[in-house]
């Protein structure tokens, strides 16, 4: 197993949010995590990336066997965790690929693999950035500064593409973007489905799960999955709502 | 290249102030303290005609009358000035004739430092003159300077080979009444580099100055005067550091620029005297002025600064700007951290019609750091359609540390413009935590973080000066968050 949460209690800030979660992910499978607003699907993504400010309260997490929990957050990262961000950071006058460059060496370097020059990293780069169709004067600005909505949510996947994860959790990487880009960026999880790997896609809309179609869907809902089924219960969730499953949770728009 | 540029952060990541190290060497040094005696001693020990004495001894009695400015955002015990060394010298039976004559332990000094004072440096194509405590002890390529008319060489030795050069531009920019540490200069400086580039030359290298305090309870006040004539060019480097020490010591320096009819000078500044320990222990007291007149039309004047080290940083580089068309920039990096504190800035005067300035100040605190940028916009009668730019952005790294912003502007002329932005930011928790999920450790983080809001200022810097600045940030900033 890639991925096991047993029992998994988490605050956001002082307030309980995830109330016992459980999932296992398999290496080669796609989840797909869906529910209505402030049902705990962020909070998720966010405690198993390791990130200040939420706090685990009881449960485990197992990844690669090991204790998810007790990694830095660079730790996960090195040992190929990846979390596509809902909304990702600005870092002002630090250069897309330099950024990009550093962060792969990072994780070559802990994992004894030498170093890719700067040569070696733009050739690579390059072909990453056309399979993500990202606008090659993209890969020289700084990170994430003036991108519009859609180009940040590309360069999510570029920086995904280029560092290859073992597991990525994508935290409403849909959201934001029209038609085209969408199927971009389904093209580019696509591409990196492999036996070996695995993807957590967090979103609220069926249609994001045409492009990229999941082994699992599951119902997220104040705090707990209440829900598992196959991706035939993404097109149900998307005619009924998720009213009937969740009953105190809002409809989703 | 990638290696490089890990090895530039791995260095960044790792180590306190590198520089503290003390050189023994046998010294000149005048008793503490300071009266007319002194300073006739100081210029009779540097040969100086009486002319120079005379100036000396009419800034001494002006500085009498003078009462130490307190107007600044900085917190620092009385001054005791009688208990200063103000002379310091290596001792020499002659004056070195050539640069295998400077004492070997002054060239391991300066070789730790990373100067190649030898001749391999020609190598590095960069013409550099010495000042170690009060003296000037080399100046190197003088002879490749000299075939393009470029005088290139110590404060004393130009009062003695150009007199009149130096008589007619002391004092021309910062007068010796200017300001209570200006004026103190103007009455015991020991020494400094003087530079003068003639009509039409393209100084054909970088000049630089390294600034060095050896002695204990020395003060350093170093002079430096730089004039390019009609048409020329020059690109002047200073740098500086000084040895641990757990008492302060001080540093006021004068640094005047004089830029002829369609001249350019670009003054960097690396600054690292010791900032003092993490408990505010020892540093330098930094109180410098420097100003540039772009006297002649079209004339160009920039200033980049990165200043790291010193205790206490007092320091306004400043453009007056005269000639029509002529052109001010200020662009700076302060940083501070522990207990460090810094009042840093500019003033632009604009005298002269369509003039321009550019000021680009980012200020990073750290620890229990204070910093203050300080800047004046002046824009006199005359400036007709003259405009300013000025920019300053403040990053704090940590809630114990503080960023102040004191613009001031006084505009006399309806058709000027001016424009102010100005920011003040935490480094991102949400920016450090993007970085971690890609697999950077919070050290390279920060620094990555740092440099890019530096990036602006460091583009202004010559390629070796603005590596070297990443590397000083880094270790400046070092156990400064997480």
């Amino acid at each position: 197993m890639l991925l096991e949460i047993r029992d998994l209690h988490a605050n956001a800030g002082d307030k309980p949010v995830l109330k016992g979660i459980h999932l296992s992910v398999k290496a080669g499978e796609v989840h797909a995590i869906m529910g209505p607003n402030g049902s705990g699907k962020s909070t998720l993504a966010h405690v198993l990336a390791g990130r200040d400010g939420f706090v685990v309260t009881s449960g485990e997490v197992k990844y690669q066997g090991r204790d998810l929990l007790a990694m830095s957050p660079e730790e996960r990262a090195r040992e190929g965790f990846f979390l596509g961000f809902q909304y990702p950071v600005e870092i002002p006058g630090v250069g897309n690929t330099y950024f990009l460059k550093n962060a792969l060496n990072a994780i070559r370097k802990h994992r004894g693999q030498p170093e890719l020059d700067a040569v070696e990293f733009l050739a690579l780069v390059r072909e990453k950035a056309r399979i993500v169709k990202i606008d090659e004067n993209l890969l020289n600005r700084p990170v994430n500064e003036g991108f519009s909505g859609g180009e940040k949510k590309r360069n999510e996947i570029l920086q995904m593409a280029v560092l290859q994860p073992t597991l990525a959790i994508l935290d409403e990487t849909d959201s934001g973007l029209d038609i085209d880009a969408m199927r971009t960026v389904a093209d580019g999880i696509n591409g990196l489905r492999s036996p070996d790997r695995a993807t957590i896609l967090v979103t609220h809309y069926q249609r994001f799960l045409d492009y990229v179609i999941p082994d699992k869907v599951h119902v997220l809902a104040d705090g707990r999955l209440v829900k598992s089924g196959g991706k035939e219960l993404a097109l149900e969730l998307e005619k009924k709502g998720y009213g009937w499953i969740a009953p105190k949770a809002e409809a989703t728009p | 290249m990638a290696n490089d540029e890990r090895k530039t952060i791995e260095r960044a990541t790792t180590g306190d102030y590198a520089y503290g190290f003390v050189t023994e060497v046998e010294s000149d040094t005048v008793p503490p303290g300071l009266n007319e005696d002194v300073i006739r001693m100081i210029s009779s020990k540097k040969g100086e005609p009486d002319w120079l004495l005379q100036w000396r001894l009419r800034a001494y009695r002006h500085w009498l009358t003078m009462k130490e400015p307190r107007w600044a955002n900085l917190r620092y015990p009385e001054i005791d000035y009688q208990a200063i060394r103000y002379f310091s010298a290596p001792r020499k039976k002659a004056g070195p004739k050539s640069l295998d004559e400077i004492d070997p332990e002054i060239r391991r000094t300066y070789e730790k430092l990373g100067i190649p004072l030898a001749e391999q440096g020609r190598l590095a194509g960069v013409a550099v003159d010495a000042v170690f405590d009060s003296v000037s002890v080399a100046t190197t390529f003088k002879e490749k300077l000299a075939e393009a008319g470029v005088i290139f060489c110590s404060f004393s030795e130009a009062v003695k080979t150009h007199p009149d050069l130096v008589r007619k531009w002391l004092g021309s920019v910062v007068p010796y009444t200017d300001n209570y540490y200006a004026t103190l200069n103007s009455a015991v400086f020991t020494d400094g580099s003087f530079c003068y580039v003639p009509k039409g030359v393209r100084c054909p290298m970088e000049l630089s100055t390294y600034f060095r305090i050896n002695a204990v309870d020395t003060g350093q006040f170093e002079r430096t005067l730089i004039v390019a004539e009609e048409g020329s060019y020059v690109s002047y480097l200073e740098g500086c550091s000084a040895p641990m020490r757990d008492t302060n010591q001080l540093h006021a320096a004068v640094v005047e620029l004089v830029a002829l009819d369609r001249a350019t000078i670009k003054y960097s500044t690396v600054q690292n005297w010791y900032p003092g320990d993490k408990e505010g222990k020892g540093g330098i007291f930094n109180f410098v002025t420097k100003r540039g007149r772009c006297k002649g039309v079209h004339s160009r004047i920039t200033w980049t600064q990165v200043e790291t080290g010193s205790a206490i940083t007092w320091k306004y580089p400043s453009c007056i700007l005269q000639g029509d068309h002529s052109i001010g920039e200020f662009y700076s990096v302060a940083v501070t951290n522990n207990l460090q504190q810094a009042d840093t800035g500019t003033k632009m005067i604009h005298i002269g019609k369509h003039t321009k300035s550019t000021i680009i100040s980012k200020g990073i605190s750290a620890g229990r750091g204070q910093n203050t940028y300080r800047g004046g916009v002046t824009m006199t009668k005359s400036a007709h359609n003259a405009r300013n730019y000025s920019q300053c952005d403040s990053l704090l790294l940590g809630d114990q540390c503080g960023a102040h912003t004191f613009p001031y502007l006084d505009v006399q002329n309806p058709t000027a413009q001016i424009e102010h932005e100005a920011s003040t930011s935490r480094i991102g928790e949400d920016q450090l935590f993007y970085c971690r999920q890609r697999g950077l450790s919070t050290e390279d983080a920060v620094n990555m973080i740092v440099n890019g809001f530096c990036k602006r200022v460091f583009k202004e810097l010559p390629m070796e000066f603005a590596v070297e600045s990443q590397k000083l940030l880094g270790v400046s900033l070092e156990g400064s968050v997480g």
